[in-house]
């Protein structure tokens, strides 16, 4: 009889701890993927339509350095068409993309991976997770200005 | 019914558990209840100490979390390491170059972290290879080995890699004594005493870059220097070396090295042979000796042969060089944090000698003299001794020191270690260890300002103490807690190679001094870079043929090559572009004669191929690196000598299927 009442409390007492351990993993997942602070169209990151400002012309030394930059960096994985080879084709992102996302994409995937439902979608289909390829402030917005090249921009 | 089985069951483990107890030095008896939860990190969570401990006869050093015990990396110095291409890609190789040529294998004893006014400033970490002499620099930023360094004159680099409080001087003293480099070694063995100098390597380091270079050397009369450590605090600018064979025995060294009472703890002061060699008082020998640097720049080590060190005769200098009496067969000799106590380890002896600074320069002072050694000037015991410990138990070797004014000292033939406190030298504690301990490391425990609250033993023998793994067992370490008064054992863990000595750090204090996540791309200056896909390409030179290529997530450009050719030397020079921490690519040939590369972010590696047979040569990586790893692949295409195929390389490329 002894035996069993002390069975019981520890039993409790490891349900109660183990239910502790899993509120607390739900709070966090909860608040990582919480969709009213993710805005699709900005992405997340330090960019926002008001810190990246686009021209309506090209800037044509911007996006010479870079088209150097991206040849190092990124063209192993994505052509400059819209056929995917490791991950999609450039040929218009900047007509389906905001400035400012594509320069969040470029400098913070990681989350952006797992936050944005069609980078999920294209990770369905790619199966490669965009990897963060360490490029500063300034190489982001010049590739930015090539891919903006890319798309016909004058 | 079932519950009286249970019973029955506990009562036989309770039996079980008391009989053993009965047995001396059993695990039970040794830890205490909570020596779990003091050792447990939890998953994700991070150690509170980076350990470095020396990989002994496997030449590498290993890196562990504390208090948990757990492998963190294998750092490869002295030996060849299939696994990271260490000394098997092109850039590698050169950093295992000596004078006698490549050399791919050593035997790693001894690890000290770089220090500056005296405490550990996160920099680098040194390690001493014991068979070729030579002493290595490790860079914390990318637990790397980027410097090692040859020493000449010298054999069996044992008493190394100890250092000065601001890491002025990294020391090497030759364990052999042998015949000088530029001396005929073609002499009878017997001719020892006439014949055999001991030598003392001061390798100066670079106060930014850490680059090494013997200063100078200092040569002594030819007996074994076995350990030493530098001064600090007041007795800064003196280093002391514990020597054995002073009875000059070139035979069964067991018992002939073994006659006298008492061998040496040599003083060295080395600022004034400092300033003897600034004035030009050394002489130039003509030796050889390797000097290989890696640069992480070209990704590329480089290795010079140098001719010439500078060299000072111990007894030419009346006020270099002093030997101090201790009993017996010395071993360990090292210095308190306050720099005024000098504790000499007679692995032979009964007691514990204490020496004092302060009485070893008043000794000198006052010429306090019994007689000299081979010219050197002895001094008597007395005038150099602090105290004594008396009776710590058999087979003293090493000491550490806490912040408290403790000492730790091993004691190989009893297997314990003895706490006791350098004011009064009584004995406070003893512990068991399992087994034979050897050297035994307390965080910043050689620094003026112990970080202590634990205590690892390294252990020489583990017999029972893991499950049995064939005639070759387990090495193992030990740890303790000694924030309290008595120690307490707390975690065994096993370690690779032999483990010697061992430091250890606070972990902040190294993950936070710029730990590098990745090689830039933009900074790469290897000579066969290649900086983007559009620029790799397979160039022939004569019988030589350069694969510039690149890997990222997930394939090679290019991967597929052909026109390669028998009597062909393949060079595969792999860049990998990825920018991103944690993301190395592997690279592999099928019948390769060497080993795979692991090339990190950023950096170029090269692999040397030569083909044995015509035929279809596949390459992958090795490193499992996304979803689609299995498909980084590719083909080589090997034909015979003479052949017309011509030499191309694609990636991706639609061509006509050939039937």
């Amino acid at each position: 009889m002894r035996k069993s009442i002390s069975f019981t409390i520890i039993l409790g007492v490891t349900l109660l701890y183990a239910c502790g351990g899993n509120t607390s993993t739900a709070a966090a997942t909860t608040e990582n993927s919480n969709p009213s602070t993710y805005d699709p169209n900005r992405g997340e990151g330090k960019f926002t339509p008001e810190n990246v400002t686009v021209g309506a012309a090209l800037d044509v030394t911007m996006a010479t350095t870079g088209e150097a930059i991206a040849g190092t960096k990124c063209t192993s994985c994505h052509k400059l068409t819209g056929e995917k080879l490791v991950g999609p084709g450039w040929k218009a992102v900047t007509e389906r993309r905001k400035p400012e996302w594509i320069m969040n994409f470029i400098t913070n995937p990681d989350p952006m991976i797992d936050k944005d439902p069609a980078v999920q979608a294209a990770l369905e289909l790619c199966l490669v997770r965009m990897p963060n390829q360490s490029l500063s402030d300034v190489d982001a917005r010049n590739v930015l200005e090539f891919m903006r090249k890319n798309d016909g921009v004058k | 019914m079932n519950k009286s089985i249970g019973l029955i069951s506990l009562s036989a483990l309770a039996l079980v558990l008391m009989l053993g107890s009965c047995k001396p030095k059993n695990t039970a008896n040794a830890v205490s209840g909570d020596a779990a939860s003091k050792v447990y990190v939890a998953p994700g969570k991070y150690d509170e100490l980076y350990n470095f401990v020396s990989g002994g006869f496997s030449g590498q050093m290993s890196v562990y979390g504390l208090p948990s015990g757990r492998l963190l990396r294998v750092i490869p110095i002295f030996s060849v390491d299939p696994e990271k291409g260490w000394g098997y890609s092109e850039e590698t190789k050169p950093m295992l170059n000596t004078s006698h040529g490549f050399v791919p294998w050593d035997d790693l004893h001894h690890v000290q972290l770089s220090k500056t006014n005296g405490e550990q400033d996160g920099r680098w970490v040194f390690g001493n290879a014991n068979n070729t002499p030579r002493v290595a620099r490790i860079d914390l930023k990318t637990f790397r080995t980027a410097e090692i360094i040859e020493l000449p004159n010298s054999a069996g680099n044992h008493s190394s890699p100890f250092i000065t409080e601001n890491t002025e001087y990294v020391v090497a003293g030759t364990r052999f004594s042998v015949p000088p480099d530029d001396a005929n070694g073609d002499v009878a063995i017997s001719s020892y005493k006439k014949n055999f100098k001991g030598t003392l390597s001061f390798i100066s380091v670079g106060k930014e870059d850490g680059k090494m270079d013997i200063a100078f050397q200092i040569q002594c009369p030819g007996v074994n220097f076995d350990l030493s450590r530098a001064g600090k605090g007041k007795s800064h600018g003196w280093f002391f070396f514990s020597c054995y064979n002073t009875e000059q025995a070139n035979t069964l060294l067991e018992v002939n090295a073994s006659q006298k009472d008492k061998d040496f703890v040599m003083a060295v002061n080395w600022k004034k042979a400092e300033e003897y060699i600034k004035a030009g008082k050394g002489k130039k020998q003509a030796v050889r000796y390797a000097h290989n640097t890696y640069s992480d720049i070209t990704h590329t080590a480089t290795s010079e042969i140098k001719t010439e060190v500078t060299v000072l005769d111990s007894k030419e200098f009346a006020d270099i060089c002093y030997f101090i009496p201790c009993p017996k067969s010395p071993h360990g000799c090292d210095v308190d944090p306050t720099g005024e106590y000098i504790v000499g380890s007679g692995k032979l002896a009964a007691l514990i000698p204490v020496f004092s600074f302060d009485k070893i320069q008043k000794a000198i002072a006052d010429k306090a003299y019994d007689g000299d050694y081979q010219g050197i000037p002895v001094i008597k015991y007395e005038a150099a001794l602090y105290g004594e410990v008396k009776k710590p138990g058999l087979g003293p070797l090493h000491t550490e020191f806490d912040a408290k004014g403790n000492a730790y000292t091993s004691m190989f033939v009893s297997s314990e270690i003895v706490k006791w406190s350098i004011k009064d030298l009584k004995v406070l504690d003893r512990v068991p260890t399992y087994y034979s301990v050897g050297h035994l490391c307390v965080p910043g425990g050689d620094t003026k300002t112990p970080y202590g609250k634990y205590l690892i033993a390294y252990n020489k023998i583990t017999k029972d103490r893991y499950l049995p793994t064939g005639p070759e067992l387990a090495q193992s370490a030990q740890l303790y807690d000694i924030s309290g008064d008595k120690m307490q054992m707390i975690l065994d863990f096993p370690t690779i190679g032999e483990p010697h000595y061992a430091q250890a750090a606070p972990a902040d204090l190294i993950r936070n001094n710029g730990q590098l996540k990745i090689f830039k791309i933009e900074d790469n200056k290897h000579p066969y870079v290649t900086k983007g896909e559009a620029d790799s390409k397979v160039v022939r030179e004569g019988n030589k043929v350069h694969i510039y290529m690149t890997s990222i997530r997930s394939h090679f450009s290019p991967d597929n090559i052909e026109g390669v050719k028998m009597g062909d030397e393949v060079y595969f020079h792999i860049t990998n572009l990825e920018q991103d921490w944690d993301v190395p690519h592997g690279f592999a040939v099928k019948g390769a004669s060497n080993a795979e590369l692991l090339i990190m972010p950023g950096e170029t590696s090269t692999l040397k191929w030569t083909p044995d047979k015509v035929g279809m040569f596949p390459i992958y990586c090795t490193d499992f690196c996304s979803a689609l790893h299995q498909e980084m692949q590719g083909y080589v295409r090997v034909s015979p000598a003479g052949s017309t195929v011509p030499l191309t390389f694609s990636l991706n490329k639609a061509v006509p299927e050939d039937k």
